[in-house]
């Protein structure tokens, strides 16, 4: 349908705009106070910058990647706009997308964000939502679930590892100079990241 | 002449230390700064780190150097950028401190050494006691 991966675009952004005063906050705890301001900077550019009308959802994600990358400004842009590009690789040419292209996309994603930040799970950033959101996800499909519900399913994993973020050190990105003080605090990009993954559900629910 | 980066979170920063920089180095043309994001607030934006590259190479290649975190994040994905694009230009990121590295970088270029020599050179800067 064409529009329609704008119209998932505008979702996540507005749910990022939406909590942009949340995602600052977090990060003034641990960093430099900037992560929902450079998120929603930057995806007000996104839906400035893609095609209203695209189609080709690969096209609009790869559009929006470069967009995060020269608009957030913080260590976000470079990860999410990876990201978002190489989701849009795997996508390339499609119109719509079933449950396997989004167990790709969560793979994707995963894998560039890992290629631009050399991070792995248990660092305190975005990636300990996303990893467990994915593989909750790729679990419920193997075992036959839908898309939505696998989605649902990965949400409530992408809550637990933000949780989890809250009892660990930092060692990646600027909160790793507050070393143990970083404790007690959760993380703003795995924040964003649940944000993002919600309104992709949404989307999908039609709400 | 190997062209410079100076890739930095403030554009203040980034104008300042290659205006520190070309005071070393007279004739050097090709020492570009990569500051703050387009609207003039602070952060790393790869696009116009990219757009610095292409405008401080002469062919001989160019060496970035970048303050902290996601600089150098957005330094890579920049020369990821234009190897997609097929263009040939040798870019690569010095593992050194701002203004030294920029200092030695610059010395070193403007006498015409190739990009391993600059590179060397500003990479030796980062053990450089002060007192
Ligand atoms: N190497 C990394 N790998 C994965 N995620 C990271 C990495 N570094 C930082 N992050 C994520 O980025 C979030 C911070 O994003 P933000 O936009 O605030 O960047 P920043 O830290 O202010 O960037 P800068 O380095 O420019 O200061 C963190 O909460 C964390 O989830
Ligand atoms: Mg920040």
């Amino acid at each position: 349908m064409p529009g329609s991966i704008y119209k998932c675009l505008s979702l996540i952004g507005e749910r990022i705009i939406a909590n942009k005063d949340y995602l600052t906050e977090l990060d003034r705890e641990i960093g430099d106070s900037d992560h929902g301001i450079n998120m929603a900077r930057g995806f007000k550019a996104v839906l400035e910058k893609v095609n209203p009308d695209e189609s080709d959802i690969g096209a609009a994600l790869k559009k929006a990647g470069m967009t995060l990358l020269s608009t957030v400004g913080g260590a976000s842009g470079p990860l999410y706009g990876t990201a978002y590009m190489e989701a849009g690789k795997i996508l390339a040419g499609k119109t719509e997308i079933d449950s396997q292209d989004m167990k790709a996309v969560f793979e994707a994603s995963i894998a560039g964000i890992q290629k631009r930040g050399k991070a792995v799970r248990g660092e305190k950033t975005m990636l300990d939502a996303i990893i467990p959101a994915s593989e909750t996800y790729a679990k419920k499909i193997s075992e036959g679930a839908d898309m939505i519900h696998a989605l649902d399913a990965a949400i409530e994993s992408a809550h637990e590892g933000v949780e989890y973020t809250k009892t660990i050190i930092a060692t990646k990105g600027r909160a790793s100079y507050l070393g143990e003080r970083s404790i007690g605090h959760q993380d703003p990009g795995a924040t964003s990241a649940t944000l993002m993954l919600e309104a992709i559900c949404d989307y999908l629910k039609g709400k | 002449m190997v062209g410079i980066v100076i890739a930095s979170h403030s554009w203040k920063i980034a104008e300042g230390v290659c205006d520190l920089a070309r005071e070393m180095a007279q004739g050097h043309s090709g020492i570009i700064p990569a500051g703050g994001l387009e609207d003039g607030s602070m952060g790393t934006d790869a696009a116009r780190i990219m757009t610095a590259i292409r405008e401080a190479d002469s062919g001989d290649g160019v060496v970035i150097i970048a303050d902290i975190g996601s600089s150098i994040m957005s330094s890579e994905t920049a020369i990821e950028l234009l190897e997609n694009e097929d263009e040939n230009i040798h870019a690569v990121i010095a593992d050194a401190p701002l203004v030294e590295g920029a200092i030695c970088a610059a010395v070193e270029a403007a006498a015409g050494s190739p990009i391993d020599s600059v590179l060397a050179v500003a990479e030796e800067s980062r053990g450089a006691m002060k007192l």
